[in-house]
This record gives structure tokens, C-alpha cells and sequence, in this order.
């Protein structure tokens, strides 16, 4: 029996504006993710990526379409129950890190273990993205690869069902690119955390179980990757 | 239009909210001080004009009785440059609708000739024909109060003898721009007039023929009226003079003079403050909003637009907004002082009273807005300029929390959106540090203003319930024996009666002089009373003085000094009488003496010029009809009247400027935290963006934000309360002169309406940014960098 899917998307549809100046971002997306993989989800500028994820996320609402986590339909949720769902479930990572600037790297993982369900330590979370020693350190004081990685300990510190990362390496140079992309690869494997990353980098195809191609608001191909690669040799 | 224009007049379309809020605090600091610089000027030149105009006296001298011929001596003395003589007496009127008889001062008017000192201003009808004795040209504002006209009879009783006057035309005269009836310090239209008639009418009332009574006289250019004083008193002592005094000592002219005196002071001392807030808040706005142009700026910088240019266009922006505040808080002061005007014409009888722009204070009002606002501009841009363009394009490093944040850490107990607003406090002290003055200046301007308030009806129930608790009182005409009081002791329906004397004298200390009276009270009286500050009766016994608290302020006397007393009465003794004690006033600035020792001092055992009344409210206008009748009866003045004439100087007059200072300082605090709300929530938009996107309520994120505004009032909260009693006392001093003080009181709920106003400020604001948090658009607050 196939597992049930985390994520389950009918006729996702989005339009900003209306008239002429109207933006179709979607255009009737349908799509089921299981649990426990990798998504990757590319495409150029504008082909919608981003919008499915906001809309998984519980950052935006479709114009018309429905969408499920484990069978609770996202679309028919309240405000409340959305900041409920991101809280106990979701970890988010951006591609401007989003630190509170007054908070340390382990207060600004404290931020959210002190409002979850089943947080793990916060110092654990620090040392799993290979950054124990800097716990103490302001944003003000690490690199924007070091930045990110205390977003990504932020974002699993809460032990999400899911992470979504949206251009999580747009920031980085290739190097620390590829170290970010480790740690989420290695949160997967270890945690079986499912990860959803939406990039331009079509290398970062290469480490994942599904890659899902946008364009002009629609998926174009959904492809199975039997042999992901590990992060650390995807050539950039 | 050039493109830049174009995008600054939709930038400042974008920002109408915040920039109208800037504007419109900016606008009420210029306002006030439009207003009130603008109300000094008018009336200063109002009344410069009104008297030259009239040709007022400078120095006036009256005397008994003096031979018309002495007018050419007082004219040839040395620095006088005009003089006049008139007849001057103490008239009542009678009218049929009431049982008390009104004050009046009879002056006369030369037959033929235009007055040469001290002209009336015709306001209706014509002059009384000399051949006419019956002929009177009365006070206007006295006659429009009890309808009277042209042409009306009136009931006058002179020099003891009723006449049956007529009417002939209504007039005013800088003599009287400000005409309490006598022994009141507030004016009241109804209860005193001014009757002028021919000398030789006039003379044939008061038996004065061929004689003045008052001399009048001008200065020529640089002349030290002292000298004059001098020469007159000299001259005129075989005449009984009772002491020339110059314009300063005239009561009209005091009166305005410490009114323009009073409003002047203040208007040095609050517009400021309010302009001050204003321009520390309009800056703190304008550099963070330029703050938060930073991408625009690197964008037009890699466009190759130089700095100046870029300069100039911020600077318009900036320039827009405060110019457009400035503006209307001159066109607000002059609408606010065109109405205050309509209020002093009420008790300032000027012929006219046009509002005049002073455009010292627009001028200064508009420099100090712009210069704020480029202030504030100025240094972001600096910071700004100094980055590439590519720098400054790119989103600025996260703030640097280094230092400021290490504290935190020892407390454990404290959650992270705790340490948020705490670590900004810490980080960014100074920003932190001016909403917490802002907002305390907030606190303070309505404490100060509630607390005035409360001195103001203070003033009121201090001077008729507790100072003063006759019913009415009763001058004579002269100095009466004591007898007097038994008989009025014995009519029906007065229940107390208290005789006091009131000799006018000038009190000097060293070179310090008060021109005023010494009353004489009775030994332990229970309706006129001298009080400590305790309301602790003050015995007066023995030749000592005990002076009221403007008047001890005014002569810089204290207890144990020995005042120099010159008797403008009778033999005019000079004595040396010790100050034995300060007493708490409102009205006026009286010294009070024992009645029995004051008599001995003037050689007068026995006698009382005036007398104070309890009456049974049921027989109270019987008692009034009887008094009108008694011949040694000046004047009754009812406590009632008297009381609601001061209320309405105090809400009407003078005081009324507090209304104004109240709701502008209600605005303002509103302004200032409503502004630290949003410059908050502007500051902090993307934090609680990324807040909410990890899983935080609406309400816990609006907390931290909520928390800072919080924390920020509830630290101005004691001191704006401290500061509060700081500025009550300043306007206390601002709105006290010798003719009336306003005592600074402790009334708790002052506080707490002022602690209210700033909270709900703070809470009315907190909603309406926390809408703002709400309804931010999550992915546009974390697309776009900080």
C-alpha cells in the first residue's frame, strides 16, 4: 500500500490582479508528494515555483484549487489554524536567512523551540549544522553561509514534518552553497524529514528524489531520481 | 516635471499617512507659536496705536481741590510735555431693575476744546452740549450690558445729591480698557461705568468750580517720569495731592500690561517646547525614513545621478513636508488668534482688535521646522553617500548587536521575543531614549495643563470660599466710625458684619515699589481673612504688615523686613512697618494690617472705609434695596457677581489660552506615539514578517513590537509625571502677575487623566500599527529585504 502523501495539490490556480494587468503564477497545478523525499522544484523567474511553495507554506492563498497536508485541507484553514500548522509543522529557510538581528544563533533557534510541540535542544540543532561553537555569536557576526545554517537549525530545531527552502543557496558562493545543501540532504537522511527546495541551480536537481520542472505556471515534468548524488560532489 | 519631481510628489502620495502625522505635530508647534507671539503684537500695537491715538496720560496726579491757574505750572515743569486738568468724582447710578446701586467715575471734559490729555472715543451719538447740565456721555460697554441709549434717562447720584441725567452719546477711552468695578480686580460690564460731562456741569455737581480735581500730563521724549512724580507731588502738596503716579500704576493700564506681560512670557516659554518636540520628532521620522530609501538611493547613484542631486531631492521631499506643516500651523495660529482676539475684546475694550501676523514668529517657526527636518535628512544621507552604489543597493548587514546584547543572557528566564524588546532598548538607547523623552514631553505638557487647570478652579474656590467668605460688601463713601457697623449689624437679614479700612499707599523696599492698599481687619475675623499657606488663619495684632504672596514676590520682602508706607490719605504719614507674615492670595496683591492698629498709625481711632457681609439669603435683596438708600453707601459689590465675573476671565480671558495648550498637548502626545509606533513598526516590519512566518500568532508577534511601545510609555509614564510638575509651575509663574496668582496644587487625578491620555494614546496607537502587522503581506515582507 503507497503511503499517504504528505502533500496532495487539485487545480491549483493563482492570479494576482485582475483585467489585463492580471498574473497568472498558477495555472491548475496538480501534484502528490510522498513523505520523506527530497523536492526539488525548478524553473526560470515566473514559472510558479515559488507561488506553490508560499501556497504549501501557508504564506498565500490560491484563487481557486484545493491543497492537503496528510489529508487536512490547507486551503479551507482559517489565519489561525495556518500560524498553527506553519508552528507544528513547517521549517522555512529564505534566501536572506531572515535572523532576528537582536537574537543570538542559539536565541534565535530558542525562538522557535520555545513556542513548539517537540523542539529539540537548541544546542543540538547548532551542532547540526556544524555550528556549536558559534552558538553566541549575532548575525552581525557571521558569514552569510553561517547565517544560513543557523536558519536551517532554526527551521529543524522545532523537528518539522516538512522543510521548505525557497533559493536557500541564492545568497552563498558555490562553496557554502553546496555545505547548506549537505546539511539539508544530511536532516533527510538522518531525521527522514521531507525537504521541499525551490532554485534556479539546475544542479541541485542532482541530490534529490523528485524534480519538478516549471514553467509559465504550470508543471511541465515530475522525474524520479533512483540515485540522488550526495551534496557535497554536485558539480556547480 | 522633471523625473525626479514626478517620483517625489507619488513618494509623498505613498507616505500621506505618516507624512500628514509629521505635519500636523509640526504644524501645532508653529501654531502655538503664531498664536501667540501674534497676540502680543496685536495687542501691544493695538494699544500703542489706541493711546497715541487718544492721547493717554503718562503720569497722573490727583489732588483735593486745586485752582484751575496751577495747570500752567504743572505745564511748565521741566520734561512735561503736555497737561491737562479735570474734575474726577465718585458717581452711583441707579437703575430701576436693580436694588444695587452701580459704581461710576464722573470725569469732565473741557466745554469747548478737544480734550488735551485722555480724549474719549465717540462710539455712538454726540458729545453733551456744555450749556446742558443734564447732558452725560456714558461708558458704551455699560450701556449696551443694561440696554441703554442715546437719548435714555439715568438715575445719578453725585456728590450726595440724585440728578436726573440724559444721555447725549456712548464712548470708550484708553483709560479704561480694562474697568473692573472699584475694589474688583475682574471686570463686569454691568456693575461699572464711566460718566463724562462738561467741566462746567461737572463742576457744578461737585462743587468744584473754577478747579480741578486730577491733573493730567505727557513726557516729553527720554524724560524719566520719576522726576516728574517728584516735581508734581512738590507742586501740588498745598493742593492735596495724593501722589502723582505714572501710566505703570494706572489699573487699566497695569492690567493689560501684565496681561501682554503674562502672554509674552509665555510665549517664550511654551511654543518652544512644542516647536521643540515637533522638530526632535520630524527628525527622527525624516532620517528614518530616508533610512529606508536606501536601495533607491544606490539605484539613482548607479544611474549616475550625483549627490547633490540626490540630496536635493530628498531635501524636497523633507522641505515639502515641513513647509507644509509650517504653513499650516500659521494659517491655524492665525484662525486660533483671530478667535482669541473675539475673547479679548470681551474684556479688553478696545475700540478694535485686529489679528497681526508677527513674522518673527512665522519666520522662526518655519526655520526651525525645515532646519529639523534637514537635520534629520541630512545625517542618514551622509551615511548613505558614503556607500558604493553597489553597497548601497545590496540589503545594509543585520544590526550590530555585539554589545548590546550580552546582558540579556544572564537572565534566563526571559523568552526570546522578551530579549527582542529588551536588546533594543540596549542596542539603540538613544532612538529608545527619544520616544521615551517624546513621549514623556507628551505626559508632561497634559499634566502641566490639567494641573494649570486645576489651579485655575483652585484660584476660584481659594478666593471666594476660603479667603473671602462674606456674601457682599459695602464701601463707603468715606472713612466711617465703627458705629456704622452696629446699625447695619441690626437690619433684618444680615446675619455678620465685618468693618475693614482700606487706605491707599505706595510700600516701598529699597528701591522695590508697590503702588496698592493696606486693609485693616478686625481681630479674628471670620469673612475677610489673612491665611498661611496651610489656610491657617494669620493673627494680626500690633503695627506689623503681613503681605500676600505676589506682593511679597513683587517687593522681594519676607518677615522681619521694615517696609517704607507713604499714606496716600489724609495727613499722607510716611511709617516703618515691619512684615510679620505672608499670607496665601489669589486676587490682587493686598498687605493686611490690624484694623486698630492701622487707624493709630493714621491717627483715625474708630474708623472703617468698607465692610463685609453674611446676609439671609432670603432677605438678601431687601438688605441691597436698604443699602442703595444709605447715604455713606458707595458701592455694594455682591460675592456672587464678583465670582462669576472672575470664572469668566479665567474661561473666557486670559485662562482661556489653556484650553488651546490642553487639546495641543493631547495632540501631540497622540502625534509623538503614534509616530514612535509606526517608525517602530517600519523598523521592525520584516522581523515580524519572518515571526509570523515561523509559526508565531498574530499576537505574539505583534507583542514584540507592542512590548517596545509599552515598555517605552510606561518608562515615560514618571517621568513625564515629574516633568509635568515642572512645567505646571512654570506656567503657574507664566500666568501669575500681581493682579492675580495661580498657585500650583497637587491633584492626583491630574495625573492619572494625564497617564490615561498618553496610555490610550499608546493603546489607540498599538491597534493601529498592530492592523498594520496583521495584515502584512508574508511573502512580500520576506521577498523584499530589509
Amino acid at each position: 500500500m503507497p503511503k499517504q502523501p504528505i502533500y496532495r495539490v487539485e487545480g491549483l490556480t493563482r492570479v494576482y490582479g485582475e483585467g489585463a494587468s492580471a498574473v497568472h503564477a498558477l495555472r491548475g497545478v496538480d501534484l502528490e508528494l510522498p513523505p520523506g523525499e527530497i523536492t526539488v522544484l525548478l524553473g526560470p523567474s515566473g514559472s510558479g515555483k515559488s507561488t506553490l511553495l508560499n501556497i504549501l507554506g501557508g504564506l498565500d492563498r490560491p484563487s481557486a484549487g484545493r491543497a492537503w497536508f496528510r489529508g487536512e485541507e490547507l486551503t479551507a484553514m482559517r489565519d489561525r489554524a495556518l500560524t498553527r500548522y506553519r508552528r507544528d509543522n513547517l521549517g522555512f529557510v529564505f534566501q536572506f536567512y531572515n535572523l532576528m538581528p537582536s537574537l543570538t544563533a542559539e536565541e534565535n533557534v530558542e525562538l522557535v523551540t520555545e513556542i513548539a510541540r517537540d523542539p529539540m535542544d537548541p544546542e543540538e540543532a547548532l551542532a547540526l549544522v556544524g555550528l556549536g561553537s558559534r552558538k553566541d555569536h549575532f548575525p552581525s557576526q557571521m558569514s552569510g553561509g553561517e547565517q544560513q545554517r543557523v536558519a536551517i537549525a532554526r527551521a529543524v530545531a522545532k523537528q518539522p514534518d516538512v522543510l521548505l527552502c525557497d533559493e536557500p543557496t541564492g545568497a552563498l558562493d558555490s562553496a557554502t552553497g553546496r555545505e547548506v545543501l549537505g546539511v539539508l540532504q544530511h536532516l533527510n537522511r538522518s531525521l527522514g524529514t521531507t525537504v521541499m527546495i525551490v532554485t534556479h541551480a539546475a544542479a541541485t536537481a542532482e541530490m534529490a528524489d523528485r524534480v519538478i520542472r516549471f514553467a509559465d505556471g504550470a508543471i511541465r515534468t515530475v522525474e524520479r531520481n533512483d540515485a540522488p548524488r550526495a551534496a557535497a560532489e554536485i558539480e556547480w | 516635471m522633471s523625473t525626479l519631481d514626478r517620483k517625489l510628489s507619488r513618494d509623498l502620495w505613498r507616505m500621506k499617512g505618516q507624512a500628514a502625522a509629521i505635519a500636523v505635530v509640526m504644524a501645532l508647534g508653529v501654531m502655538m507659536q503664531v498664536m501667540m507671539a501674534g497676540l502680543v503684537v496685536t495687542l501691544d500695537e493695538t494699544r500703542r496705536g489706541y493711546y497715541e491715538r487718544y492721547r493717554f496720560a503718562e503720569v497722573f496726579a490727583p489732588v483735593t481741590r486745586a485752582p484751575s491757574h496751577v495747570l500752567h505750572q504743572v505745564a511748565a515743569l521741566p520734561g512735561v510735555a503736555r497737561a491737562g486738568g479735570r474734575i474726577s468724582g465718585a458717581a452711583r447710578i441707579e437703575l430701576p431693575d436693580r436694588p444695587v446701586p452701580i459704581a461710576a467715575q464722573a470725569l469732565s471734559l473741557p466745554d469747548h476744546a478737544e480734550p488735551a490729555l485722555n480724549a474719549i472715543r465717540l462710539q455712538q451719538g454726540r458729545l453733551f452740549d456744555p450749556g446742558a447740565p443734564e447732558e452725560v456721555v456714558l461708558l458704551d460697554t455699560f450701556a449696551t450690558a443694561h440696554g441703554l441709549r442715546p437719548g435714555d434717562g439715568l438715575q445719578v447720584v453725585m456728590n450726595g445729591a440724585r440728578r436726573s441725567l440724559r444721555i447725549t452719546g456712548l464712548a470708550r477711552s484708553p483709560e479704561f480698557l480694562y474697568a473692573p468695578a472699584p475694589g474688583e480686580m475682574v471686570p463686569d460690564d454691568t456693575r461699572f461705568a464711566v460718566l463724562w460731562m462738561s467741566q462746567t456741569s461737572l463742576a457744578a455737581a461737585f462743587d468744584m468750580k473754577g478747579a480741578y480735581s486730577e491733573f493730567l500730563v505727557t513726557l516729553t521724549r527720554g524724560t524719566d517720569p520719576r522726576g516728574v512724580i517728584e516735581a508734581l507731588d512738590h507742586l501740588l502738596t498745598p493742593w492735596g495731592g495724593a501722589g502723582a503716579y505714572d501710566r505703570e500704576d494706572q489699573f487699566s493700564h497695569r492690567f493689560v500690561s501684565e496681561e501682554i506681560n503674562g502672554l509674552r512670557d509665555t510665549a517664550a516659554a511654551i511654543p518652544p517646547v512644542f516647536l521643540g518636540i515637533a522638530a526632535f520628532l520630524l527628525n527622527i521620522v525624516i532620517a528614518r525614513m530616508v533610512q529606508a530609501e536606501r536601495e533607491e538611493i544606490g539605484l539613482l547613484k548607479a544611474f549616475g545621478y550625483r549627490g547633490a542631486e540626490i540630496g536635493g531631492h530628498y531635501l524636497k521631499l523633507v522641505l515639502a513636508i515641513a513647509v507644509a506643516g509650517a504653513l499650516l500651523g500659521a494659517l491655524l495660529g492665525i484662525l486660533a488668534g483671530r478667535g482669541m482676539v473675539q475673547l479679548y475684546l470681551h474684556f479688553y475694550k478696545f475700540p478694535f482688535l485686529v489679528f497681526r501676523l508677527d513674522p518673527g514668529a512665522l519666520a522662526l517657526g518655519l526655520v526651525v521646522s525645515v532646519l529639523a527636518a534637514a537635520a534629520g535628512g541630512a545625517v542618514v544621507l551622509r551615511r548613505i553617500f558614503a556607500l558604493q552604489p553597489a553597497e548601497a543597493m545590496r540589503p545594509p548587514a543585520p544590526a550590530d548587536y555585539r554589545r548590546a546584547g550580552r546582558w540579556a543572557r544572564a537572565v534566563k528566564a526571559l523568552d526570546q521575543p522578551t530579549r527582542m524588546v529588551l536588546r533594543r532598548f540596549t542596542r539603540t538607547p538613544f532612538r529608545m531614549l527619544g520616544a521615551v523623552v517624546g513621549i514623556t514631553f507628551g505626559m508632561g505638557l497634559s499634566v502641566g495643563m490639567l494641573t494649570i487647570h486645576a489651579g485655575f478652579n483652585q484660584a476660584v474656590a481659594l478666593s471666594f470660599d476660603v479667603l473671602d467668605r462674606s456674601e457682599a460688601s459695602v464701601t463707603f463713601t468715606h472713612a466711617v466710625s465703627q458705629k456704622t457697623l452696629l446699625e447695619l449689624a441690626r437690619h433684618p437679614g444680615v446675619l455678620r458684619v465685618e468693618g475693614t479700612r482700606s487706605v491707599p499707599v505706595v510700600l516701598r523696599n529699597g528701591r522695590l515699589t508697590h503702588r496698592g492698599a493696606i486693609t485693616g481687619l478686625p481681630p479674628e475675623p471670620e469673612l475677610v481673612r489673612a491665611l498661611t499657606p496651610d489656610y491657617a488663619p494669620i493673627a494680626l495684632d500690633g503695627p506689623g504688615l503681613v503681605l500676600s504672596t505676589a506682593l511679597a514676590r513683587k517687593l522681594k520682602a519676607q518677615a522681619g523686613d521694615v517696609l517704607t508706607v507713604e499714606v496716600r490719605e489724609g495727613a499722607q504719614p510716611v511709617l516703618r512697618l515691619p512684615v510679620t507674615g505672608v499670607s496665601e492670595t489669589v486676587l490682587g496683591a493686598p498687605a493686611y494690617m490690624a484694623l486698630e492698629a492701622l487707624d493709630r498709625a493714621l491717627f483715625e481711632p474708630g474708623r472703617i472705609s468698607s465692610a463685609a457681609l453674611r446676609l439671609d439669603p432670603a432677605q438678601a435683596e431687601a438688605v441691597q434695596v436698604w443699602l442703595r438708600d444709605q447715604p455713606v453707601v458707595a458701592g455694594v459689590s455682591l460675592k456672587s457677581e464678583a465670582r462669576e465675573a472672575f470664572e469668566r476671565v479665567m474661561n473666557q480671558g486670559t485662562g482661556a489660552t489653556r484650553f488651546i495648550m490642553a487639546a495641543v498637548a493631547f495632540t501631540i502626545t497622540f502625534g509623538i506615539i503614534y509616530n514612535a509606533a509606526r517608525i517602530a513598526l517600519a523598523e521592525r516590519a520584516h522581523d515580524l514578517a519572518s515571526l509570523r512566518v515561523i509559526g508565531f500568532s498574530k499576537g505574539e508577534a505583534a507583542y514584540v513590537l507592542l512590548g517596545e511601545l509599552g515598555l517605552v510609555t510606561l518608562l515615560a509614564l514618571p517621568c513625564g509625571a515629574f516633568l509635568g510638575w515642572g512645567i505646571a509651575h512654570m506656567l503657574a509663574a507664566a500666568y501669575s502677575s500681581d493682579l492675580y496668582t495661580i498657585t500650583v496644587v497637587f491633584r492626583p487625578a491630574a495625573f492619572g487623566f494625564a497617564a490615561l491620555v498618553v496610555i490610550s494614546g499608546a493603546v489607540f496607537s498599538g491597534l493601529l500599527v498592530k492592523r498594520d502587522v496583521d495584515r502584512a503581506d508574508l511573502v512580500a515582507a520576506l521577498k523584499t529585504r530589509d
